[in-house]
Parts: C-alpha cells; structure tokens; sequence
C-alpha cells in the first residue's frame, strides 16, 4: 500500500459521532483540491505546462487531474504564453463564460507583463482585459514554478470566504474591467 | 545564374518603356528599378505576359518609409521569372499626402492579401482593391504601426519605466 496523504480537517468541534465546523472551510478545502484548470496555452510556457501535467511533475496530484477544455466547467483559468492585442477579445470572452467562482493565472513573463515582446501587437500583460490572481515568473517558468503557482491559488481558494465574489470590493474589481 | 542576364533584362524592358524607368542599382544582383504609378501595371502585365521574360511569380508586395526623403512611402514589388530563374524589383515612390497605386490584383489574385498587409502596416490606399482593410492588426487600431512616426514599444508598458532601473 502507497501512503495516501489525506487533507487535514479543519478546526472544528469534534465529539462522539459528531464534526462540526464552518461550511466556508469546507468548501475551500473542496473547492481548492479539485480545481479544474483551463489551459489556455499559446506558445513555449504551454510547452512548460505540457510538462507540468505529465507524469514527472504530475499536476494531478494537486487535485487538477481534469482538464476542463470548456470555459463553463472551469474554475482556474491559466493562461500560459504571449497574448496578442488580436487574442485580447478572445481571451477575455473565455474569461467571461466561466462561472463563479474563478481565479486566473498568468503563467510566464509575457501573459504577465508582454515579457520580451515591447511592441504595438502584443497585450502587455493580460491583466489588461482580464483580473489576474496569481502570477508566475519565468520565460519560461519551470514547472516546478508553475506548480508553486497552482498551490498559491489553492492556499487563495482555501481562505477565501463564500461571500467575498459578493463583496464590493470584488464588484468593483470586475466593474474597472467592464465586466457585468 | 539565371538564362536572362540583368542587361538583357533592362534593355528589353527600356525598349518597350523608354524614359519610364530609372534603375536604383543591382544589389546582390537583383536588378532594381524605380517607376512612377501611371505605369507600373503596364510594367507588371508586360514582365508577367512577354513571351521570354516570363515573370509570372509575384514573389512579395510591400512598402518602406522614409521619413526624411521628399516621397516618403515606397512601395516594392518583387517578381520572380521560373522559367528564367531571374527575380526581378520595381519601386515606385509616393507622397506621404497621396498613397494611391493601382491595384496588381488584377494580375495576380495573390496580391490581394499581399495588398491588405501593405495597407495595414504603412496605409497604401490600393485603387481597386477588391477587399481593401486590415489583415493582421487589430480591426479597430486607428494607425499603420509600420510608418515611422508610430513608436514600436506599446505605451501601456509598465515595469520598463527609468525610475525602476535608478535612471
């Protein structure tokens, strides 16, 4: 028998035949271990991510085993690879149908900032047209990077409470992006 | 070298257009002539359909800018004759105020996209294009990034400002 690692239980109130606890924790812990991620690769990081998921470094592990090639069924929207001004609509209509709750992930110096490309075609950075959770360094990032990446939204999935898509400050966020 | 040499070549196209063009050079041994816009499809129909000359490739449109010479846009054609194995290149030089050409179209169907991009990057206005707009930038951008006056860095760019690298 392999040694299966199990979450830890949150904290709660434990007793004979009974747990309690908060549902917000709950779900987190759900939610953070059974991401499903949207690779929207287009040049060498998607290489990298080629990589991420193959058995060696095995994104599976992390609870990303299904790869959700449909924007509705997606949670982590990872963006992977230089976005042209031309990309820019088709990358925030992804955005757009995925349903809440989702992070975004800009993996890589030019879905982050343009990286190399400083010039008139290419978006500098997709934060530009959509909000971004977590980003990754590197041109490309090894996969041991993206991999920190992965986990850095799963601790920010953990801890986030149920309501803060509702909050204000979130509304507000969406609302700077033109979004609903 | 091909069965055409770049003298042959210029003579018998300054026997049919005598006056009309003025070689640039031969650069690498393509000979390089400029023209003016009246002329160029005749130019073009002739080199494509003369019986020896044969050019009946259109190997590439497209254009340069020079922003300090008098006629600013250039726009060159480039031909290549398979039977002969000889290329061919024509220039003709146009006011920054009035980019119209006549349209190769009407030669080669493979100039239409060839077109587009020229009108796309340095704003040729091809007369009787079928299909004239941008090809590869985005619909919506309101200049021909390729001319001089447009900087190649985009301006949204944040983390190459001065005061991050103590300038």
């Amino acid at each position: 028998m392999s040694d299966i690692q199990l979450v830890d239980a949150p904290a709660g109130v434990e007793g004979a035949g009974f747990f309690a606890t908060s549902l917000d924790k709950v779900i987190g812990i759900a939610r953070s271990n059974s991401l499903w991620p949207l690779p929207f690769a287009t040049s060498c990081c998607g290489i990298e991510f080629m990589a991420t998921m193959g058995s060696h470094y095995d994104l599976a592990r992390f609870g990303a085993e299904r790869m959700s090639f449909s924007p509705r069924q997606a949670d982590l929207l990872m963006v992977m690879g230089t976005i042209s001004k031309k990309m820019g609509p088709v990358l925030r209509q992804v955005y757009l149908q995925m349903a809440e709750p989702r992070w975004v992930m800009a993996v890589g110096a030019c879905a982050s900032s343009g990286g190399i490309f400083d010039t008139y075609s290419v978006l500098q950075g997709i934060d530009e047209v959509i909000p971004v959770d977590v980003y990754v360094p590197g041109c490309p990032p090894r996969p041991e990077g993206i991999l920190e990446g992965f986990i850095q939204i799963q601790k920010l999935v953990q801890t986030e409470s149920l309501r803060r898509r509702n909050e204000p400050k979130y509304q507000k966020l969406l609302a700077s992006y033109g979004i609903q | 070298m091909g069965k055409i040499t770049n003298e042959e070549l210029l003579n018998k196209i300054n026997d049919k257009f005598p006056g009309q063009l003025t070689v640039i050079g031969e650069p690498f041994g393509l000979l390089t002539l400029e023209t003016g816009r009246e002329q160029i499809i005749d130019i073009l129909t002739y080199l494509k359909n003369d019986p020896t000359l044969q050019f009946i490739f259109l190997t590439d449109i497209t254009a340069i800018h020079y922003p300090e010479a008098e006629k600013q846009i250039v726009v060159i054609y480039h031909l290549h004759s398979l039977v002969n194995n000889v290329r061919i290149r024509l220039k003709v030089f146009l006011n920054i105020d009035d980019v119209h050409i006549p349209t190769a179209t009407v030669l080669w169907d493979g100039a239409n996209w060839m077109e587009r991009e020229t009108y796309d990057f340095f704003g040729v206005l091809f007369d009787g294009h079928p299909d004239l707009r941008r090809i590869l930038n985005v619909d919506d951008m309101m200049v021909f990034p390729m001319r001089k006056e447009h900087p190649l860095e985009d301006p949204n760019r944040v983390d190459k400002k001065d005061y991050f690298f103590g300038r």
